[in-house]
């Protein structure tokens, strides 16, 4: 066994290192840092300074404009970037949409969308969970039918991620009332700007605005924007998700959130000595810090057998269960750490305004909250134990 | 990055799983290990012939490996069948050995069988907190003291011991002959004893040891978590086994959501301990050694518990009989905690590191 990254693996990190920091903007950084939400106009700035490099759509083949890595290679970029306190690369068009047409799209849609994701012209949603379909997508309801040389598309999508921004939605539709739950479901692209389309904003539980429901009445699209076959989407849906569960570990997000957690405490102070010193809250960073470092390694161990393998299999689930705790027990105790000073909504007191507390942590408490998503999103984490069940344990 | 094992480990891993499932089905382990003197000396012959004990020592000191690698494929091949010899003192023996520059020939021919004497009653992990006393005497030395729980001790020919040697530790050999030996079995099977030294003779290994006691305990507690691991994945599979045969209100209990994602959470950390164990067997003997085998420690302690209790609590009334196997799976589970420092010790030792 060997731990350590290979010398090709040093030396594309360092040149990694030496990019973000010369190309990553410290505004974003500070916006990042800050742990608010991040305007479209910053992210889109990020986006095209890394498609300059060719580095954006990092899990595509070369041969569609992917920088073509290996799985390790992207860890390291996505560590790295962590570190660096990069905007995170908003992943519908680039991780979701761009694997799904570059396996099952045909030549005009790989021709047509691929460049216009890379170079920023369409911003795409995921158009997947219903109201009565959240984790169990079969259940879902939204209808497409075809009428001549369209389909015209009922129903209601909800936390769609981002949704307010985009320009085109990926949509999950039942094509075909009368199969089985799993068959009968299409993969169907819609323009944002169709008529019968409505976006209404979810105000979630810290206040802030990220998702929305979408609404689709007599929604006319052409035949041609199906992705793959008729009633087949149920393949396209499966292979989706285990791409976005690849990655899913967090290990750099935690990375960050441990070193908050330790930065916070040193400048606490309880009893008159810094939180850090003591022994009862020590304790609970270590068993995380503990927990992360075992993590670093699990992440590695199914990152070098997807490399040997050459795709991700069900062990990604079990990434995503103990990815996400570790990860929500580190943003619980920098909220925990903070106590009463957690307790402004954000920008009520700033600096400028008063401000008390540690800086950098006036998002803290709005964090720990948004951050509850994790273990539910992307197929919640009791769904992942069930893929387990059957796939590894064979129950 | 290669998270393969070499084709030598893996022969040496493939080689001693064949001998132990052979040799130590389950009724002969409990049998041996529960029975003075706690262990089967004709396997432990074998077992030594097969090369185990050359695995855990490096080529400089006449061994073949030696490294975190070796020990964790040697102790979870043991751990897999709960296997009661005594190598944890010979690996120990070992590394202190080495670091003395002494002849392991003896240790390793199995001629010589070697425990290794740190812990004491109110000083169960803390080297600094060692009362054990080593004075001159004649041309060598006398000890005084009490060594608790030294794992092996009721076979052992050669006891070293640590004890205070003017300013700091020394490590001592003392003939098990010379020294007052209470051997004893253990809640988990496997054997230990009590060592009473009342100016007993010793011979001086290494003075200024703590650097190298460190290294023993470090080396120690990797195959005790690699032993885990092993102990952990038979348990977890065999709950998951027996989810498909036994049935509850006429469907096998593995049908049953609750459980198997009980089962699936074993698993998770059964995969983090696991990774833990590899962090740590790669770093041993470089300069974070101690802070990974303490992560791994505190780690071990809490999945263990989990894979044991669980395991017990899923098969229901069954585990708690002495004949079916994953009972003492889980025994040997929760003691291990208890060597070479628990989960809670472990802990405050990553914490040290946080000074604001």
């Amino acid at each position: 066994m060997d731990l350590s990254y290979s010398a090709e693996d040093l030396a594309f990190r360092d040149e990694v290192r030496a990019y973000l920091a010369e190309n990553l903007p410290k505004h974003m950084t500070d916006a990042v840092r800050a742990g608010g939400e991040l305007t479209k106009e910053v992210i889109e700035e990020w986006h095209a300074i890394l498609n300059r490099r060719g580095w954006l759509a990092t899990i595509w083949p070369k041969e569609f404009g992917g920088p073509g890595w290996t799985p390790v290679q992207k860890h390291i970029f996505e560590e790295e970037c962590c570190r660096a306190y990069a905007p995170r690369i908003v992943p519908f068009g680039l991780n979701m949409l761009g694997p799904v047409l570059i396996t099952f799209g045909s030549k005009e849609q790989q021709e047509h969308y691929l460049p216009r994701i890379l170079d920023g012209t369409d911003w795409w949603c995921q158009g997947y969970s219903e109201p009565g379909a959240g984790s169990d997508l079969a259940s879902l309801k939204t209808k497409a039918e075809r009428d001549g040389d369209e389909w015209v598309i009922n129903g209601q999508k909800t936390w769609t991620t981002l949704g307010q921004h985009a320009d085109w939605i990926f949509c999950l539709c039942r094509t075909d009332p009368d199969a089985k739950q799993q068959e009968g479901i299409s993969f169907i692209l819609v323009d944002m700007n169709t008529p019968g389309i409505e976006v209404r904003p979810i105000k979630l539980i810290e206040g802030g605005y990220e998702v929305n429901e979408i609404f689709f009445t007599d929604v006319r699209v052409p035949v041609g924007n199906l992705v793959g076959q008729e009633n087949k989407g149920w393949t396209i849906a499966k292979f989706l998700l285990t791409h976005e569960r690849t990655g899913i570990a967090g290990v750099g997000f935690s990375i960050q959130a441990l070193e908050e957690v330790k930065s916070i405490a040193r400048k606490t102070m309880r009893g008159g000595r810094p939180l850090i010193d003591d022994p009862l809250f020590a304790a609970r960073i270590a068993q995380a810090e503990i927990d992360l470092e075992a993590m670093k390694i699990t992440n590695l161990r199914m990152l070098f057998k997807a490399q040997e393998q050459g795709a991700p299999g069900p062990e990604t689930s079990l990434l995503k269960i103990k990815g996400t705790v570790i990860n929500q027990e580190l943003k619980d105790l920098a909220r925990r750490a903070l106590g009463p000073a957690a307790a402004p909504f954000p920008g009520h007191v700033t600096e400028g305004n008063l401000m008390f507390g540690p800086p950098d942590t006036e998002h803290n408490a709005a964090r720990y909250f948004n951050n509850r998503k994790t273990s539910i999103f992307g197929g919640s984490n009791e769904i992942q134990r069930n893929i387990v069940t059957k796939t590894m344990l064979e129950l | 990055m290669d998270f393969n094992l070499t084709e030598d480990r893996q022969m040496l891993a493939d080689t001693l799983g064949r001998f132990l499932g052979e040799q130590y089905p389950v009724e002969h382990r409990i049998k041996v290990a529960y029975d003075a003197p706690y262990h089967d000396p004709a396997l432990w012959d074998q077992l030594v012939e097969l090369g185990a004990l050359y695995a855990l020592a490096p080529e400089d000191a006449g061994g073949m490996g030696g490294t975190g690698f070796d020990i964790s494929v040697v102790f979870e091949a043991l751990g897999k069948t709960l296997c009661p010899e005594p190598v944890l003192g010979a690996l120990m023996a070992s590394r202190l050995l080495a670091a003395a520059g002494a002849d392991l020939e003896a240790l390793l021919t199995g001629a010589t069988k070697y425990a290794v004497g740190i812990t004491e009653i109110d000083a169960p992990y803390e080297l600094d907190q060692i009362a054990t006393v080593a004075t001159a005497k004649g041309d060598g030395f006398a000890l005084s003291g009490r060594k608790s729980t030294v794992y092996g001790g009721q076979v052992a020919d050669v006891v070293l011991v640590a004890a205070k040697h003017g300013d700091g530790l020394g490590v001592f050999a003392v003939q098990a002959a010379d020294a007052n030996v209470t051997g004893y079995g253990m809640m988990d099977g496997g054997g230990a004893a009590e060592v009473l030294l009342d100016d007993t003779p010793a011979t001086l290994v290494m003075a200024n040891a703590e650097a190298a006691l460190e290294d023993a305990l470090n080396a120690g507690i990797v195959a005790l978590c690699a032993e885990a691991v092993g102990a952990m994945d038979v348990a977890h599979w065999t709950t998951v086994e027996y989810f498909k045969q036994r049935k509850q209100f006429g469907v096998p209990i593995g049908k049953f959501q609750v459980l198997q994602h009980r089962a699936v959470d074993m698993l998770t950390e059964i995969e983090q301990a696991r990774s833990i164990v590899i962090k740590a067997a790669a770093e041993l003997g470089g300069d974070d050694a101690a802070k990974y085998a303490s992560m791994a420690k505190n780690m071990i302690g809490r999945a263990a518990r989990l894979v044991a209790e669980e395991s017990i609590q899923m098969h229901g009334g069954i585990a708690m009989t002495w004949e079916y196997a994953v009972s003492h799976y889980a025994k040997r589970l929760i003691m291990l905690d208890a060597q070479l420092g628990d989960t809670d010790y472990h802990l405050s030792q990553v914490m040290k590191g946080y000074a604001a």
